[in-house]
């Protein structure tokens, strides 16, 4: 599968996986079907995937990016893997506070430290 | 409704308020082009950056539910959207063609047990986001307002 056509870009850090997403509006209901393959398809080539989303670019979430982000961290933690999110701005934090979904995804304040939680 | 495929009907009123009825087929290939629509009425009629993203999110939210259970995804039915923008507040109405829904039925979804279920946040986020939301019934139909705060 090609990532960059689901609006992914990924890097790999030592074994931990960073994954980008390209455009600032991704999120929104035209992509994210192809993004929740896209996750998906990096979670399957893992063995305990090791994990950080960085929402640095992004400006727009809704809730059906809720539940892609659900469905992916449902499919790591099930592979014995971690996966924690990062650089997410105050307007989206919100959304995840007012889900309560603050309390399920690990959330860091940018990738470095999300990476570096991982040793 | 007797709307083309598609149809936008936008009315700019010199009272910098917008207005709008617009029949959407496909969500993922036209939603885009009506957020931007009330998006540029929403910023002409000077709201700031926090309310355009609160009517953003609560668009998407009732135009994907729409499309997603109240039509069932089902191509043959239609999602109508109308809005209004006025200085003082922004009126948007959706309405699909499905048989409606019980919004008292529908889970919620911040209890401990249903977090990790990957759905069913939509009419939650609409209500956190607009300062009214109606599901007229039989629930095909949601109205909703948003009022900047003071």
């Amino acid at each position: 599968m090609d990532l960059a056509t689901a609006g992914l870009k990924t890097t790999d850090h030592d074994g931990i996986i960073r994954i980008d997403f390209i455009e600032r509006n991704i999120l929104d209901e035209a992509n994210i079907q192809l993004i929740g393959e896209g996750l998906n398809h990096v979670v399957d080539a893992m063995d305990e995937p090791k994990l950080v989303i960085c929402f640095e670019n992004v400006e727009h979430l809704s809730s059906a990016a809720l539940g892609v982000l659900i469905t992916a961290s449902n499919r790591v933690g099930s592979k014995g893997g971690q996966l924690r999110l990062s650089d997410i701005n105050e307007q989206i934090l919100e959304v995840f506070r007012i889900t309560r979904l603050d309390q399920m995804f690990q959330i860091y304040d940018t990738s470095a430290e999300a990476m570096s939680a991982f040793s | 409704m007797a709307e083309s495929p598609g149809h936008h009907d936008e009315r700019r009123d010199s009272d910098s308020s917008r207005s709008g009825v617009v029949v959407l087929h496909d969500v993922r290939t036209e939603l885009d082009s009506l957020q931007r629509a009330v998006v540029d009425g929403i910023r002409h009629a000077g709201y700031d950056e926090a309310s355009t993203f609160a009517v953003r999110l609560a668009l998407e939210e009732a135009v994907a539910n729409a499309f997603r259970h109240g039509n069932g995804e089902d191509p043959e039915k239609v999602v109508t959207v109308e809005f209004k923008i006025s200085d003082e507040k922004v009126w948007i109405a959706v309405e699909d063609e499905g048989c409606g829904f019980d919004p008292d039925a529908v889970p919620d979804p911040t209890e401990e047990a249903n977090l990790e279920i990957p759905s069913g946040r939509g009419i939650m986020l609409m209500r956190a986001y607009m300062t009214d939301v109606s599901i007229v019934a039989p629930g095909n139909r949601v109205e909703m307002v948003f009022r900047p705060a003071g």
